[in-house]
C-alpha cells in the first residue's frame, strides 16, 4: 500500500471537492478513480469502505473521506481529508451568497450546468452500475452466486426500498431500517 | 445577543441532527432540511430553500455542505455557515472515525454484517432515485443525452481522469448553449 502524506490527503480531497457536481453520488467515480489509481487502498478494502460508508449517516463525501483520511493516516488525516473535500463547497457558497440572484440568473452559469446537469447523470449512472455489482456480485460477476439466497435477498429488499420510496413516499431512514431488519431477518433464516 | 446566540446553537443543533439522521447522502438530507428550516423553525421561506438546492446543485461539493453552509449564511451569517457545516459534518466524521478504527470488532458481529447487507441493498433504491431525480431535472434534448452517454461510457470503461471529463462536458455545454443562443438571436 502507498504511503500518503498529510498534504497530498488534503489536496486530493480538495480537487474532489472542488470539482464535483451535482451531489456526493457524482462524488463516487471521482474518489473512486483518484484512490484506485493511486493504490492508496486495495479494491477489496475500497469495496467495503464503500458498503459501511452507504450505511452511516451524513453526506456520502464526507463518510469517504474521513474513511480514507482515517485508514492512510490516522485522525489527523480523516480531519484533512474532510476539511479538503469542505473546503471548496464552503468557500464558494459564501462567495455565490453575496450575489446568489445574480448567479442564478447568469447564462453562464446556466450553460456551463446545462453541460453539468447530464454529466452528473452520466457518472451517477455509471456509479449505480458499480453500486449494483458490489451489492449484487460482492466477490466478482460467477453464476454461482445464482445458486445461493444472498443476490434474491438483495434484489427483495432493493425492489421493496424501491417501491416504498418511489410509490409510498416513505422517508429515506425508514428504507434504511426496514433493509437493516430485512437484512438481519434474511441472514439468520438462510444462514447467509 | 442572547437571542442570536440562541438562535447559532439551535442552528448547530439542527444541522446535527440532519448530519446524524440521514444516511445515503444529499439529496436525502434535503426534506430534511426543508422541514427543519422552513416548517419548524420558521428561519426561512419554501422560496428560499428552492433558490438554495438551485444554487448548491450548480456549485461544486457535496449538496448537504453547500445547502448546509446556505442555510447557515443566510440565517446568521459567516457563524452561522461555518456552525451549520460543522454541524451537518460532525456526525458524519466522529461515526466514520470510530467505526474505521472499530472496524475489525464490528465486522466480526454477525447481525451487523447482516444489517449492512440489507442496508447496502436499500441504498441501491435510493441511489436510482436520486439517479431519477437528476434526470428530471436535466435538460432533455440531443446534446443533453450526448453529454451524458458520453460521461457514462468515459467513466464506465476507461481510465480518464473524470476532471477532464467533467471539464469537457462543461466546455460543452457552454459552447452549444451560446451557440444556441445566437442562433435564436439570428432567427429574430
Amino acid at each position: 500500500m502507498t504511503e500518503v502524506s498529510l498534504l497530498t490527503l488534503f489536496f486530493t480531497f480538495f480537487k474532489i471537492g472542488l470539482f464535483t457536481f451535482g451531489g456526493g453520488y457524482a462524488m463516487l467515480p471521482f474518489i473512486q478513480q483518484e484512490v484506485l489509481h493511486n493504490s492508496w487502498i486495495d479494491e477489496a478494502t475500497f469495496v467495503n469502505f464503500v458498503g459501511i460508508s452507504e450505511s452511516s449517516p451524513g453526506p456520502f463525501a464526507i463518510n469517504i473521506a474521513t474513511f480514507i483520511g482515517m485508514e492512510k493516516a490516522g485522525w489527523l488525516g480523516a480531519a484533512l481529508s474532510t476539511l479538503g473535500v469542505v473546503l471548496p463547497s464552503f468557500l464558494v457558497i459564501l462567495i455565490v451568497a453575496q450575489f446568489y440572484l445574480k448567479f442564478k440568473n447568469s447564462p453562464l452559469v446556466a450553460g456551463v450546468m446545462s453541460g453539468l446537469k447530464p454529466a452528473a447523470v452520466g457518472l451517477i449512472a455509471a456509479a449505480v452500475i458499480t453500486m449494483v455489482q458490489e451489492v449484487l456480485f460482492p466477490a466478482a460477476f460467477s453464476w454461482d452466486v445464482f445458486l445461493g439466497a444472498q443476490i434474491y435477498v438483495s434484489l427483495a429488499i432493493f425492489a421493496l426500498g424501491l417501491w416504498l420510496l418511489l410509490k409510498l413516499k416513505k422517508h429515506p431512514i425508514f428504507i434504511i431500517c426496514v433493509s437493516a431488519v430485512l437484512g438481519i431477518a434474511a441472514g439468520y433464516i438462510f444462514g447467509l | 445577543m442572547l437571542k442570536n446566540k440562541d438562535r447559532l446553537l439551535t442552528l448547530f443543533l439542527t444541522f446535527l441532527k440532519i448530519g446524524a439522521f440521514t444516511f445515503g447522502g444529499g439529496y436525502a438530507m434535503i426534506p430534511l432540511i426543508q422541514k427543519e428550516v422552513t416548517e419548524n423553525h420558521k428561519w426561512l421561506s419554501d422560496e428560499d430553500i428552492l433558490n438554495i438546492v438551485a444554487i448548491a446543485e450548480s456549485t461544486p461539493g457535496p449538496i448537504a455542505i453547500n445547502s448546509a453552509t446556505f442555510v447557515g449564511y443566510m440565517t446568521c451569517g459567516v457563524v452561522g455557515s461555518v456552525l451549520a457545516t460543522l454541524g451537518v459534518v460532525l456526525p458524519a466524521f466522529i461515526f466514520i472515525a470510530l467505526i474505521s478504527l472499530l472496524l475489525q470488532n464490528i465486522m466480526d458481529i454477525q447481525a451487523v454484517q447482516y444489517a449492512f447487507m440489507g442496508i447496502r441493498a436499500g441504498v441501491l433504491a435510493l441511489v436510482i432515485k436520486a439517479l431519477i431525480s437528476m434526470y428530471k431535472q436535466c435538460p432533455k434534448n440531443l446534446v443533453a443525452y450526448i453529454i451524458a452517454g458520453l460521461a457514462f461510457a468515459v467513466t464506465l470503461l476507461t481510465d480518464i481522469s473524470i476532471l477532464y471529463v467533467i471539464i469537457a462536458c462543461a466546455v460543452i455545454g457552454l459552447v452549444t448553449s451560446m451557440v444556441m443562443k445566437k442562433k435564436e438571436a439570428e432567427a429574430k
